[in-house]
């Protein structure tokens, strides 16, 4: 029976991993090899080159400057994300007022909160980052934000947003949070409700607020979740390429102050036509990205509540 | 979700799930060595030679294009357009009864690169936009057609001229790669500084003819409470277009080769460079930009240029296609030539002008004598005449707009155009550097027009990244002689 199980299992495994390791496993492998030639992507011909390419890369400042947005926005942006998603989750599902034969409740009109926030989910990130440059827009007649701000009188607010070197990489980073945070307003609603009202019956009875409550029985009871949201959220960070491609000035400027590896990848394999130095690039990536999902599974353990 | 830590110990577990999938993975990964057909391996080497189908020539069909074989063109869909280029293929199809497949796009490197490296490229490209093909490694990689024959072929109007005598001697010279001639830039494209002669009327100013009646004018604007000056923040090579053309203006076509030609102290050596980066280092020291233009788009900023909020904007012709939607109809959209510095090498009116959309035939596609008829047909005077009212641009074609009511800005760019003369300026820098010129330039020329970055810094600054470049193996490099 056992070793029969096995194979039934197999059996049913055997097409997907297939299709698994075609699509996705032998793309990463290729990308090793070609990371290791001169190819240009544009005709079939590539010579070995070694290491060349990640020599190259050790010594490009460009690159560096790119990971290190990268890194400020991985500080970030999770953080940031996730502390509010935790937040409105709270307010949403907990933190309302005591009513009649409701232990715990959510603020007025949280279902409706649940789908303002989760509104940002649902559009296509394309399609955000146009709204959003358009929000920045500095002109002070045409753009959002700044005629916002000079109709409530305060015009010495008004700037170039995303022409603006020591804002613009914080513009974008707004715009991620933005329409990340929903998903985990979401997220850990679902999560908040299986924990156990009697839990929290128990600590309102002994006179646990709003904030006892949040961080000595919501949050550790969530602990797993905001790990997973981490490491996810983490990776996004990593990521950025859409929203500063589309919204950057001159594709991650102001002189360089919005740049990020996956744009530094793009524009080497498609403007540069250097295949073989951009999946070089993209196995940094990897790389930087694996070791972020380590570390973060690795120190953000902690004993299991259970319940 | 909480913890599911109390069922772990039920059935096959999480953590030995993934142990196990990740073993699975490990054994998938050799075996996927030889199902990987490597992208580089593919067909595209130079041992495929042009099986390309050919027809019977003949008075009506010099290039001898096979009736009914399917054509495929990949156009650039940006400020100009698409259509012109669907009308040609309306009469392609209609001559050779072939099915044509067009393709408008903005997007045409990412999208044909996988293409031409897998050996099935399409047969005409419009190679335009931010996102083109790199055509000196095409050309180089003999993917491109030579185009010779078609220069040699009667054009469609007159039988006894050639396609070669009907088009501009510069498009002839700029569409070389070394001796051969592959590509055929379509449009000509004026750069200069654009503004409303309506504005100018009103106001009672005159077009400046030097860089010091520009600063003068400019503070005269700036007292009627308008912002002399806009431009598209987020693409600062479009400042370049005046920038670069007027230090190659003022200190002559010969220093600017050597710009072109990545030469050390190319930058820092010219005093047209000096001249013309204070010049802008003055107009941002005086506000003389208008607020936030460092972050607007170009749509935007010609929007603003469009509500008068600006007087002039660096442009090129496209601007009066591109910008149609918001212009007013009384606008009187006009170009002005390059000014006057001191000791100028280039006359009064000396104008920078280059041919444009690039077009490309494949030399490995499927029908390139197709292609190259498709371009035959473009260059009628019927088709030129067709896209200068359509997208308001000049054609290669010489005399085409000749007999035609001009747009505003199109009279306004074929008279200064006519009026330059022999004198017009052909810059290749960002062609052949992009990554030099948009990225690293730009990033240092938008810091200049907004006051962070003085003319002294941009010009060692420029030098520095120039000399980078010229370094870099991995860039392919270029020479010019004139």
């Amino acid at each position: 029976m056992q070793h029969g199980k096995y194979r039934f299992i197999a059996g049913f495994l055997a097409l997907p991993l297939i299709i698994y390791a075609i699509f996705v496993i032998s793309p990463f492998v290729q990308a090793f090899q070609i990371s290791m030639t001169d190819w240009s992507g544009l005709v079939g011909t590539a010579e070995f080159i070694g290491l060349d390419n990640f020599q190259r890369l050790w010594e490009s400042d460009d690159f560096w400057n790119a990971l290190r947005h990268n890194v400020y926005m991985l500080a970030i942006v999770p953080v940031v994300t996730l502390a509010l998603g935790l937040f409105f989750a709270f307010m949403l599902n907990v933190g309302g007022k005591r009513r009649k034969n409701e232990v715990v409740t959510g603020v007025a009109g949280s279902k409706f909160y649940k789908f303002v926030f989760f509104f940002p989910q649902v559009i296509s990130i394309a399609i955000v980052a146009v709204i959003w440059s358009n929000i920045y827009n500095p002109d002070p007649a045409d753009g959002m934000l700044n005629s916002l701000l000079g109709a409530i009188g305060l015009d010495g607010l008004q700037n170039a947003w995303l022409g603006e070197k020591s804002l613009a990489l914080w513009c974008i980073s707004a715009v991620m949070v933005w329409g990340h945070v929903g998903f985990y307003v979401v997220l850990f609603s679902a999560a908040m409700a299986s924990i156990p009202r009697d839990i929290y019956e128990a600590a309102l009875l002994d006179g646990a607020n709003r904030f006892h409550t949040f961080f000595k029985i919501t949050l550790p009871l969530l602990w797993d979740t905001v790990q997973t949201g981490w490491v996810y959220m983490g990776i996004i960070a990593l990521d950025a390429f859409a929203l500063v491609q589309i919204m950057s000035v001159n594709n991650g400027g102001p002189d360089g102050a919005t740049d990020v590896m996956p744009l530094r990848l793009y524009q080497t394999a498609f403007r540069d036509s250097q295949f073989g130095y951009a999946s070089a690039m993209g196995i940094a990536m990897l790389i930087v990205t694996m070791t972020f999902a380590l570390l973060t599974m690795r120190f953000a353990r902690r004993e299991r509540i259970e319940f | 979700m909480g913890s599911t830590s109390a069922h772990d110990n039920e059935g096959l577990g999480r953590r030995n799930l993934i142990k196990r999938s990740a073993a699975l993975g490990l054994i998938a990964v050799p075996t996927m060595g030889f199902l990987s057909a490597c992208a580089t391996g593919g067909d595209g080497g130079d041992d495929k030679k042009t099986d390309a189908p050919k027809g019977e020539t003949s008075e009506k069909n010099p290039l001898g294009v096979k009736n009914g074989v399917a054509l495929e063109a990949f156009i650039f869909k940006g400020g100009l357009g698409d259509q012109y280029a669907k009308d040609a293929e309306a009469d392609f199809k209609a001559t050779y009864k072939a099915e044509v497949k067009h393709t408008g796009t903005q997007e045409v490197g990412p999208k044909l690169t996988p293409r031409f490296a897998g050996g099935n490229p399409p047969d005409v490209i419009d190679n335009s936009g931010a996102g083109h093909l790199d055509m000196n490694k095409l050309s180089s990689q003999g993917q491109l057609q030579d185009l010779a024959e078609l220069l040699d072929a009667p054009s469609l109007d007159d039988p006894a001229k050639k396609v070669r005598d009907i088009i501009h001697p510069s498009t002839l010279e700029k569409g070389k790669h070394g001796d051969v001639f592959d590509v055929l830039y379509y449009a000509f494209t004026i750069y200069g500084t654009w503004y409303s002669q309506k504005l100018l009327d009103d106001k009672g100013w005159t077009y400046p003819k030097t860089l010091d009646e520009m600063v003068t004018l400019c503070g005269e604007i700036k007292k009627e409470g308008i912002a002399p000056w806009t431009y598209a923040g987020k693409y600062p090579y479009y400042v370049h277009f005046n920038l670069f053309a007027q230090i190659a203006k003022i200190g002559g076509m010969d220093a600017w080769m050597a710009i072109d030609n990545l030469q050390p102290n190319a930058w820092t050596g010219n005093d047209a460079v000096k001249e013309v980066v204070e010049h802008y280092e003055e107009l941002a020291a005086k506000k003389y930009f208008l607020e936030g233009s460092q972050g607007l788009t170009h749509i935007q900023s010609q929007t603003a240029w469009n509500k008068r909020k600006a007087v002039f904007i660096p442009n090129g012709s496209w601007v009066e296609n591109e910008a149609a939607p918001t212009t007013p109809k009384d606008f009187g959209m006009a170009v002005g030539a390059l000014f006057d510095g001191s000791g100028d090498k280039h006359p009064h009116g000396t104008l920078r002008a280059e041919p444009s959309e690039p077009y490309i035939v494949a030399s490995k596609g499927k029908n390139p004598r197709g292609g190259m008829e498709l371009l035959r047909i473009m260059l009628s005077k019927e088709h030129a005449q067709n896209f200068a009212t359509k997208v308001k641009s000049l054609t290669c074609v010489v005399d085409a707009p000749e007999g035609m009511t001009l747009s505003p800005g199109l009279a306004s760019a074929n008279k200064v155009f006519k009026e330059a003369g022999e004198n017009l300026l052909s810059l290749q820098l960002q062609e052949w550097y992009p990554a030099l010129t948009d990225e690293k330039l730009g990033g240092l020329t938008g810091q200049l027009l907004t006051g962070e970055l003085k003319a002294a810094e941009w010009i060692k600054k420029a030098q520095a990244e120039a000399d980078k470049v010229a370094k870099d193996d991995s860039v392919t490099k270029f020479q010019r002689t004139s």
